[in-house]
């Protein structure tokens, strides 16, 4: 299935989670956000949150900013 | 007056730096964490961006002890309230933290806020539990209506972001800090150590500044002299300045002249 990762569409298999998702992207889940659809996911949902075929999915961590 | 008696509170947290230091701009992560370690900052800015999925770029947070650190995640290119409070909610989702910088920019060419859009994102997010330091006009009648919304400082710039143009008007500054009780820290506009001091004489709980030691010829150096500057405007407003006159008046005795 495809979903749309930071506004690029990436392929991931079906089944996919958020937290198998940043596993295979190499993310550490401390230091970033997830939003699904432009809703948050908090962190202790990532293991049970589904993907599905055209979800827009949102990741953010912390750079240098003034 | 000991530094350590003279503390900052803001949301309840307790400060002995009154220099606060964003991350943007420097030429490496290890210039950035040596200008942070010099400048002696509690609270230092941040940006909430997409993570680069090319996995071999390094992080900010790498380099920075965060035990040692209150990140305080900024709004910056937000120009409407709604994406000022959801890039919020993501900051306190990566972070764990209620403490947000919020700005809502009116205008790529001047950066200055958008004052409705300002009022309206802070009003939800301190409904929604945030600390809210907002990024505003030097306008005493918005900082009063942030203050009454609830938010834990005002942060009124003393010139445009990036400008190093200094405190333009220190008499709103002023008015500001009669009228208003939570913190004042000027945020933007800093250009050198004298800029930062003169913001501290005018009695400014704090200053918040990026560029003016970013972009310096020595980065690690500014970072020190403006910790200095910080440290002695703040001693220097709390000491009390002799009132300015017009003529002389000789420090030493006339009595016992020779002539």
């Amino acid at each position: 299935m495809q979903i749309v990762l930071n506004g690029d569409k990436v392929e991931t298999s079906d089944g996919s989670t958020v937290e198998k998702l940043l596993l295979q992207l190499g993310i550490s889940r401390d230091r970033v956000a997830v939003e699904l659809n432009a809703d948050i996911v908090p962190k202790s949902d990532y293991e049970k949150q589904l993907l599905s075929d055209g979800d827009k999915i949102e990741i953010v961590h912390f750079v240098g900013g003034g | 007056m000991t530094q350590t008696a003279d503390k900052l509170i803001i949301g309840g947290r307790e400060f002995t730096s009154r220099l606060m230091v964003g991350t943007g701009k420097y030429a490496s992560f290890e210039q950035t964490a040596r200008a942070l370690e010099m400048s002696g900052a509690e609270i230092i800015t941040v940006a909430v961006r997409r993570v680069n999925l090319d996995r071999s770029k390094e992080s900010l947070l790498d380099y920075i002890d965060l035990k040692k650190y209150t990140l305080l995640p900024n709004t910056a290119g937000c120009y409407t309230a709604d994406d000022a409070v959801r890039t919020c909610r993501l900051a306190r989702e990566a972070g764990m933290s209620d403490f947000v910088k919020l700005e809502v920019l009116g205008d790529e060419k001047t950066l200055f806020p958008d004052n409705e859009e300002l009022l309206k994102a802070a009003k939800i997010l301190v409904a929604e539990g945030f600390t809210v330091l907002p990024y505003c006009s030097d306008d005493v009648i918005v900082c009063k209506k942030l203050e009454d919304i609830g938010c834990a400082a005002v942060m009124p710039l003393g010139a445009p972001i990036g400008s190093g143009l200094g405190i333009r008007n220190p008499y709103n500054i002023r008015i500001i800090l009669e009228n208003v009780s939570v913190p004042v820290i000027v945020d933007a506009g800093v250009g050198s150590a004298s800029d930062a001091a003169i913001a501290m004489e005018l009695g400014c709980a704090g200053v918040l500044m990026n560029t003016a030691i970013a972009g310096a010829q020595d980065p690690i150096a500014m970072a020190e002299a403006m910790k200095l500057a910080v440290i002695a405007g703040r001693l220097s407003f709390k000491a009390g300045r002799i009132p300015r006159k017009l003529y002389a008046n000789a420090s030493s005795p006339l009595d016992g002249l020779i002539v």
